[in-house]
């Protein structure tokens, strides 16, 4: 329980900067649509989602000043189910 | 036990008088060890229903043809055996009993993080485990596409399969949220001085496998769930007329059910980790190195699901990918193999029957394991899939390891679970005739799974016939043997005499408390200062 006595504050300057991020992917989300890049696509669109997961797991969920046990362990599940798809694909891409 | 000079009450958690009286004081019950003891006796009555089937099945197999019933009655029976004996008893079988009556002792906690979350598991447990043999009483009867309930048969199948479906879709949650309540307990509830590396081993693999029971139980919801869209408004997820695939099906089946192997194992391999040292009267060896390698498997478990799919038409890219992987999981098993082996070196050996129960598991569970890598190779298993060498192999793990490890953990934890001590050389006696009936009724089904005989067909061509009857009447030695346990503890559990604080003289937390521990465990929580085996 340690984490909760170490309260921390953050100013309201980060939370702008990341809703700014945010509302700049979105954007930027919407305008790839218009791009023809064929496969990319995808990818492209689960990366600008994956950054924005990030940025809200990291700072809104406050990941950042958790205890090292669950900054290792977020990333981890997430990196897990990763290469199970990664994996998955392994079969569908080279049949 | 007797008062000493506080004014604690001793009164066991069976006397404890709650806020409901009869069979409502345990039905609604949050204390998790009366939580485990309602697990277990669920559990054991399912599973005497699936030893049922099983005798049943082997009966069938005595002779070549018709010999007890016909066809699809054993397609129906042999599913049932596995949803039953899967979904309903080697899940939730250690963790759910042992984990919830041991965890908070062995941590030096009072309770699980939330006991209300327990009873709803629980609750959860039984209310799935209805709705999964319901369709036993439906007209059409139960499903018999085998447990995986492998596309496309199982949308096309006229049996009852949304029941069976729904009900593992149910049970899933039970399992999930057993797992939420023990990370919580294990990561919170520790007692002061208990650092992580501090933690017993079987804490341990309950932390493992909590993770796996999370992290893959909803890919096996989300799964079954498409299959009943399929069934039920023709979508087309794995139909191939409508554009499916049916091996994305087996993909994310197996994604979730070779995890669940593990979910099966890491808590077997906990138990034994905690026999063994005891019986020994000597340290664990390794214990980091142990702990390392359970995380390691739980993580590495994730990426080998493909090789229950060598067969199926996967590419060449994702075969060598699945192989190479199943052959590094087996690394980590090994070590423990070696580890409990070592433990064993030049120790003063206590012979009672749970270490009988634990040395029997090393050696099964390496049959098990070896047989596992022949089946790993690529080119053996094109020649071994679907025979009965996968029975043996799996039933071998399954039932060998983590069954064994169950009877070894129930002889071992049996006088703080009941407070009263069995007969040993009854349970020696049961042990034996499990143990014989055990390697009598799946060893031969490995010679005849070389020799090309399938699984899950109730006929077979005659030159199978000899090993067929061995292998039943080992199911007969192994039932006579079940049946002595089964005596022996319930007569132990009435008129036993009754067990002190520690008969076996282990060191982990539970062994400092009432046999059986009193309503909230610990009278003061107690803080710890040394490792969990501090033997010599």
């Amino acid at each position: 329980m340690e984490n909760h006595n170490n309260t921390h504050i953050i100013p309201y300057k980060t939370y702008l900067y990341i809703l700014a991020g945010l509302i700049a992917l979105t954007l930027i989300s919407v305008g790839v649509t218009h791009v023809e890049v064929g496969e990319m696509s995808i990818i492209t669109a689960l990366v600008l989602a994956s950054i924005k997961s990030v940025l809200v797991i990291v700072y809104f969920m406050h990941l950042k000043f958790d205890n090292r046990i669950l900054q290792i362990a977020v990333p981890a599940i997430f990196i897990l189910v990763g290469l199970v798809i990664f994996i998955t694909f392994l079969d569908y891409n080279f049949r | 036990m007797e008062n000493q000079e506080t004014t604690w009450k001793h009164v066991s958690f069976r006397e404890h008088k709650g806020k409901y009286k009869g069979i409502l004081a345990w039905i609604l019950s949050t204390d998790h060890k009366r939580i485990g003891l309602l697990y277990f006796y669920t559990i054991i009555g399912f599973f005497l229903t699936g030893v049922c089937l099983g005798l049943a099945m082997k009966l069938e197999l005595l002779a070549p043809g018709k010999t007890v019933m016909d066809a699809a009655t054993y397609n129906a029976i042999f599913t049932l055996h596995g949803v039953i004996m899967i979904f309903l008893v080697v899940i939730p079988g250690l963790p759910a009993v042992f984990g919830n009556f041991m965890l908070p002792l062995m941590i030096g906690a009072k309770d699980v993080a939330f006991p209300r979350l327990n009873l709803l598991s629980w609750w959860v447990y039984v209310f799935g485990a209805i709705v999964a043999l319901s369709s036993l009483f439906m007209q059409g009867g139960p499903p018999d596409t085998g447990w995986t309930f492998y596309a496309p048969y199982s949308f096309k199948t006229s049996t009852n399969m949304l029941p069976a479906v729904l009900g593992a879709f149910i049970l899933g949650f039970s399992s999930i949220l057993t797992g939420i309540n023990f990370i919580v307990t294990i990561h919170r509830m520790r007692a002061p001085g208990m650092t992580w590396f501090k933690m017993p081993l079987f804490p341990w693999t309950l932390y493992g496998t909590a993770w796996i029971q999370i992290l893959a139980t909803p890919i096996l919801a989300v799964t079954l769930m498409l299959i009943a869209g399929e069934r039920l408004l023709n979508i087309g997820f794995f139909d191939p007329s409508l554009g499916g695939d049916p091996i994305l099906y087996q993909h994310l089946f197996w994604i979730y059910s070779h995890p669940a192997v593990y979910i099966m194992i890491l808590p077997a391999m906990g138990a034994i980790s905690e026999i063994i040292p005891t019986f020994s009267n000597k340290s664990i060896f390794g214990y980091k190195v142990i702990v390392i390698s359970t995380l390691a498997i739980a993580f590495v478990g994730y990426f080998v699901w493909g090789h229950h799919m060598f067969t199926s038409g996967m590419s060449g890219t994702a075969l060598y990918t699945f192989s190479i992987l199943t052959f590094l999981v087996a690394i980590p098993s090994a070590i423990k193999v070696f580890n409990w082996v070592s433990t064993m070196h030049k120790a003063s050996i206590q012979l009672d029957p749970p270490f009988f129960w634990a040395v029997s598991f090393l050696f099964v569970f390496m049959i098990g394991g070896l047989s596992g890598l022949a089946l790993g190779a690529l080119s053996v298993n094109v020649h071994l899939h679907d025979t009965a060498f996968v029975v043996a192999h799996f039933h071998y793990i399954v039932f060998g390891g983590t069954g064994f490890a169950f009877m070894g953990a129930i002889h071992y934890w049996f006088p703080k679970m009941w407070g009263r001590m069995y007969n040993t050389r009854m349970a020696t006696t049961g042990w034996i005739f499990f143990f014989i009936g055990f390697n009598t009724l799946y060893l031969p089904m490995f010679f005849l799974g070389v020799a090309g005989m399938p699984r899950r067909y109730y006929d077979y061509v005659d030159r199978f016939h000899g090993p067929n009857i061995i292998s039943t009447i080992g199911s007969w030695v192994l039932f006579t043997g079940l049946m002595i346990i089964i005596v022996n503890l319930i007569h132990a559990a009435k008129n036993g005499p009754v067990a002190s604080k520690d008969p076996w003289g282990g060191k982990t937390l539970e062994w400092t408390v009432d046999s059986p521990p009193t309503f909230e465990n610990f009278e003061e929580i107690p803080v710890v200062e040394k490792g969990p085996y501090d033997y010599r």
